[in-house]
């Protein structure tokens, strides 16, 4: 009921700013056991978006029902829609691969391929298609690691494997890799949990200029991260939305009490 | 003759069994009158500590000397000593005297459990030197009769002569008796089925356990990787029977229509088979080494919007080379070292060809029909199996050292 | 960009689809294989389990039998059963009175016909020889090509020079059946009897027994070294230099070819320990020294398994570390190391180089009685038909096949049973 209502102030509010996914009635189980209860969101073009929440309330599952990434999972059932741009991402008629061509995803732990640094980047442009010379993947290359604020760092040594970086410039690598395919959206999953505040600040810095092109939605553990890099906050427990709105209303006066205990740091 | 040896392993069972038994009752008897005497002293260890004694006493001895008067027999001891009955008497009175040297120890204080215990992890240590000793045996009697090949024939015959003919070498007192050894051709027969074995195991192998990992469902993965691993578990003589009466004149048959001389015994019918045989020696690995893929790498791909077999193709198998390489180099061993087939299938004839219809011969089927029927060991066609023997052994052992090799450190990488 | 995308989507769902398709003929062609394999060697192995029967009415005449008429059992058992038989045959078919006629009526029956009948009528030293001078209506195995003919195997339709039988021999056949004399009936000899020349009388009880006097040295040798072994490395040996340097040594024993432990055999069992060719002890040593390496690591494996818990627990109420060992760990280990040994046994079984190379190769048509009679096994013995040249031994060998894959069977469900049962997740 109180989402609902949120959903309307907010419908009003932003009218100026298109919704970029709409999730309306979403269940989500994981064979019997249902993870996600009846959500309903709204997610703005070319904002951050911020999931936050107690350990095991969902976010990652809902994160991932984004770009069906739940596919790969066979227990992992969905219930309701989700729309992107107008259509729902659950219907038959949807190519999951042309989906995630559209929204990219990082997750939690830096993931490249045991392959050198430019593989990794030119990896998704090859796969779909978008190189028909080499000088294209160059280009691609370079102005994604450029936009993931890598390339000063590992233009001399593209060749080399993409394992041997560090953890933060491994997970910058990632954000190149996603970013070269040119998606409307970017999942990040606790992109920073793995790293150190400096890489971490770097990221967060990262995040906030993407955002000009993409629209981002953000999972994260840190009240203080979710509060600089997003405009949009979520806050989830036990699997339901409890409330959504503008970042700086629900961090300095949430509607409901569970969102006051935790982001004061009462529970979770 | 034939029943001494049940005779002999029957009388060392009860006498072993004696000795336990006799062990067991001095200690207890011995505890009896001591405890009678006073309370204080205590039995240091169990009963059956000292029977467990005794009957280590009386078993090495007569052991240990009935290995040696079994070694010694053949050639070095005096007729009388070397008759069976001989060996008995000694291998009973060893036992008998060790059984009296040890239950005269058994005393209170007598720490029998220490004796046994170190007898024990001593016999453990023993059974796992038995493997070493068994490559050690391996090596020695290879390097050994190559040596005295080649001391009768030239390394360089061997290693790149292009003619063999052994069978020549009928009776020691003729010229010509040394026959010729190039093994050449073996070496090519060899290398060309092996060639059309990898080439059928390999795709068909590393497209299985791609399918098994990566998109069979779990319920027909649990039917069909079991029967595919039975391929490997059915003895070789049944393909061998199969290549020989089946495929062979099947494609016989099939060549004549086609106008092709296809010969009954060809290297590409023993090829196929053995290629089938091999088959789950490169599926089970590389399936293994594709599952230990981190999944998170399988996510990255599928989140660019990868499809599955773009995430195969590019992703995992990349990472998995290492694994995959070493499991083609354990099947190719597999393959060279293979027997029965080939010398069912592919014949004897030592042709220098490169056409997989025609008959030619390999390293193992020329080691088998060297040694089976007569035997003289001193001549230079039965020594020339043991350097073909050692031939294949560097060969397999090399390639499997290599493949471990490459494996382990595949492995550092993952873990 | 939208429409060149999903047209490219397009292309690389094909690709997709063609690729699953390859992974799934791959395993198609697998299996198809197995089962086109198994199923030939079965529908060959058919023939192999029956034997077609001539009945003749034969007289025991006291002329041929016992010719100074003194009823002595061992002077009869040597006399010629087999013209019995034959005159038998001469009276069955009065018509074939010429000496080429003779000759190939007599080739109906099988050659060993008359040794089986003095087997079956003298088998005890006691027997009653009432029996000489009556006659009698018995059954007696056909020839071999008769048995073919039955079967099929011979047709009427080829030209009589390209035949076995020749017309005349068919329509002798023709009429033992039509007068009911002639039947077919399950083969039980096949599993009674060993090898022999004349295919009609080959059975696979010597190399049955081959086999399971080898093994069973193969079992007594391999299991407690492998078992020790495996204990010395897992839980005395400290981890280092020494126990690596064994380990990698037991994994390249694993790997080496079959066929060069023939050749440690011959070079160290026959020629320097001077030990019987062809007989199952020496067969048992080599297979055990092949099967050692499979029997250690997978007891290994079995005894890694078993939690610290266990030990630490037994060690805390005093148990040495022997104690400890053979009475917590071991026992908890044992299914694990079983299944390794059985595991082991079924290759060893299925082996067949080493032990050609040491001679188990010889025609024995003697079932052997223990571990130093000269033997065979049953790999080697299909082998051995393989190579001859009767079209009987064709569906003997298949169904020796049929026999060691149904051992096989056995050995490898007992294992998987005894994995299922044991299995234990800590
Ligand atoms: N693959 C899966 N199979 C079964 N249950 C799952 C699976 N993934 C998640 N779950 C369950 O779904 C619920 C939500 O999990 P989810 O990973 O979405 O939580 P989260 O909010 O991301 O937690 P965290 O902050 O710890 O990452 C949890 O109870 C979890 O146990
Ligand atoms: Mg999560």
């Amino acid at each position: 009921m109180i989402n609902t209502l949120l959903e309307e102030n907010h419908m009003q509010e932003n009218s100026i700013l298109r919704a970029k996914y709409a999730a309306k009635n979403l269940d989500v189980y994981y064979a019997d056991k249902q993870a996600l209860f009846g959500i309903n969101l709204d997610i703005m073009e070319n904002q951050v978006t911020s999931l936050i929440g107690p350990s095991g309330c969902g976010k990652s599952t809902l994160l991932r029902c984004l770009n069906r990434m739940n596919d790969v999972i066979d227990i992992c059932s969905v219930k309701g829609s989700i729309r992107l741009d107008g259509q729902d991402i659950y219907d038959d008629g949807i190519d999951v691969v042309e989906l995630r061509a559209r929204v990219g995803m990082v997750f939690q732990k830096p993931n490249p391929f045991p392959k050198s640094i430019y593989d990794n980047v030119a990896y998704g442009p090859k796969i779909h298609g978008m190189i028909d010379q080499k000088s294209d993947a160059d280009e691609i290359v370079e102005t994604s690691l450029k936009k993931a604020g890598l390339w000063q760092e590992v233009k001399d040594r593209l060749a080399a494997p993409g394992t041997g970086l560090s953890g933060g410039q491994q997970q910058r690598l990632c954000i190149a890799r996603a970013i070269a395919v040119n998606p409307e959206v970017i999942l990040m999953d606790e992109p920073c949990s793995a790293l150190d505040p400096i890489a971490t600040a770097i990221i967060e810095q990262l995040i906030d200029e993407l955002k000009q092109k993409f629209t981002i939605v953000i999972v994260t553990h840190s009240m203080q991260q979710a509060a600089r890099v997003s405009q949009k906050t979520a806050f989830f427990h036990l699997g339901s939305l409890v409330e959504f709105g503008d970042t700086d209303q629900i961090f300095t006066n949430p509607q409901n009490q569970q969102t006051q205990d935790y982001i004061t740091g009462r529970y979770g | 003759m034939p029943y001494t040896t049940t005779i002999s392993i029957f009388v060392s069972l009860c006498l072993l069994v004696t000795a336990y038994f006799w062990g067991v009752k001095r200690a207890i008897a011995t505890k009896r009158s001591q405890t009678a005497l006073s309370t204080q002293v205590k039995f240091h260890s169990l009963p059956g500590f000292h029977g467990a004694y005794v009957a280590i006493w009386c078993a090495i001895p007569s052991l240990v000397l009935f290995v040696a008067w079994q070694t010694l027999r053949p050639n070095f001891l005096p007729q009388w000593l070397a008759q069976d009955m001989a060996g008995l008497v000694l291998l009973i009175s060893a036992g008998i005297l060790g059984l009296f040297f040890a239950q005269k120890r058994i005393a209170s204080r007598f720490k029998a459990r220490h004796k046994v215990e170190t007898a024990f992890s001593l016999v453990m240590l023993l059974s796992s030197l038995v493997a070493v000793f068994t490559t050690f045996g391996v090596v020695v009697s290879l390097v050994f009769e190559t040596m005295r090949f080649f001391s009768k024939v030239s390394v360089s015959e061997f290693l790149f002569g292009l003619h063999w003919s052994p069978q020549i070498a009928l009776r020691a007192d003729q010229v010509a008796s040394s026959g010729s050894f190039g093994a050449v051709s073996i070496f090519a027969g060899t290398l060309l089925i092996t060639a059309i074995a990898m080439l059928i195991a390999v795709p068909i192998g590393l497209f299985s356990a791609i399918y098994m990992s990566e998109y069979a469902t779990p319920k027909f993965r649990t039917w069909a990787k079991p029967l595919l691993e039975i391929l490997a578990g059915i003895p070789t003589v049944v393909y061998g029977f199969f290549a020989a009466l089946t495929i062979a004149p099947f494609m016989r048959n099939w060549g004549f229509e086609l106008g092709l001389e296809i010969s009954s015994e060809s290297a590409m019918a023993a090829g196929l088979v053995m290629g089938v045989m091999i088959i789950p020696f490169v599926s089970s690995l590389s399936d293994d080494v594709i599952n230990a893929v981190p999944q998170t790498l399988r996510d990255g791909s599928a989140a660019l919007g990868a499809t599955k077999s773009e995430t195969i193709r590019l992703v995992l198998l990349p990472a998995a080379l290492p694994g995959i390489v070493s499991s083609v180099l354990l099947a190719t061993s597999r393959a060279i070292g293979e027997t029965m087939i080939v010398v069912m299938a592919a014949g004897l004839a030592a042709n220098l060809t490169a056409n997989p219809f025609q008959a030619v011969t390999t390293v193992t089927v020329q080691i088998l029909t060297l040694l089976v029927g007569d035997q003289e060991f001193d001549s230079p066609k039965t020594l020339a199996a043991f350097a073909l023997g050692f031939v294949l052994f560097l060969l397999t052992l090399g390639l499997n050292i290599l493949a471990l090799k490459i494996v382990n450190k595949y492995r550092e990488k993952y873990d | 960009m939208i429409d060149k995308m999903s047209r490219h989507t397009k292309k690389r769902y094909q690709a997709e689809r063609r690729f699953k398709i390859y992974g799934l003929l791959a395993i198609m062609f697998a299996l198809g294989f197995l089962g086109l394999m198994l199923s030939t060697i079965a529908l060959r192995a058919i023939p192999a389990f029956t034997q077609t029967y001539i009945q003749l009415t034969v007289e025991f005449s006291a002329k041929i039998l016992d010719v100074d008429n003194k009823r002595d059992v061992k002077q009869i058992a040597r006399a010629d059963f087999q013209k019995i038989i034959r005159e038998a045959l001469y009276a069955e078919f009065p018509a074939a009175n010429k000496r080429q006629d003779k000759k190939h009526l007599k080739k109906l029956v099988s050659s060993e016909a008359g040794y089986h009948l003095s087997r079956d009528l003298l088998a005890a030293e006691t027997t009653d020889l009432n029996f000489i001078g009556t006659s009698a209506a018995i059954w007696v195995k056909s020839s071999d090509d008769v048995d073919s003919f039955i079967k099929d195997f011979i047709s009427r339709e080829v030209d009589e020079i390209n035949r076995r039988l020749n017309d005349q021999q068919i329509g002798w056949i023709d009429s033992l059946i039509a007068d009911g004399k002639l039947e077919t009936r399950f083969n039980w000899d096949f599993f009674k009897f060993a090898d022999s020349r004349s295919p009609e009388d080959a059975g696979i009880r010597g190399a049955v027994m081959g086999s399971l006097f080898t093994l069973a040295i193969t079992l007594m040798l391999s299991f407690p070294l492998g078992v020790f072994a495996a204990i010395y490395l897992e839980e005395y040996a400290k981890p280092g230099r020494i126990t690596d340097f064994i380990g990698v040594n037991i994994n390249n024993l694993a790997a080496i070819p079959s066929i060069v432990f023939g050749l440690l055999g011959l070079a160290l069992f026959l020629n320097i320990f001077g030990m019987s060719r062809s007989s199952p002890l020496v067969g048992g040593l080599v297979l055990s020294l092949m099967t050692l390496p499979t029997v250690i690591i997978t007891t290994r494996a079995a005894l890694k398994s078993v939690p610290p818990s266990i030990r630490e627990a037994a060690l805390g109420i005093g148990a040495s570390k022997m104690q400890t060992i053979l009475h917590h760990v071991l026992p908890l280990a044992m299914p694990g190391a079983l299944t390794g040994a059985i595991i082991g046994m079924a290759r060893a079984l299925g082996e067949t180089a080493p032990l050609l190379m040491i001679g188990m190769v010889a025609f024995i048509a003697d079932i052997p009685t223990n571990i130093n009679d000269p033997a065979t096994v049953l790999p080697v013995q299909i082998y051995i038909w393989a190579d001859s040249p009767e079209r009987a031994f064709e569906s003997k060998m298949s169904a020796a096949i049929l026999v060691l894959l149904f051992f096989l069977i056995v050995m490898n469900g007992l294992a998987v049973l005894l994995r299922r049962k044991y299995e234990r997740r800590w």
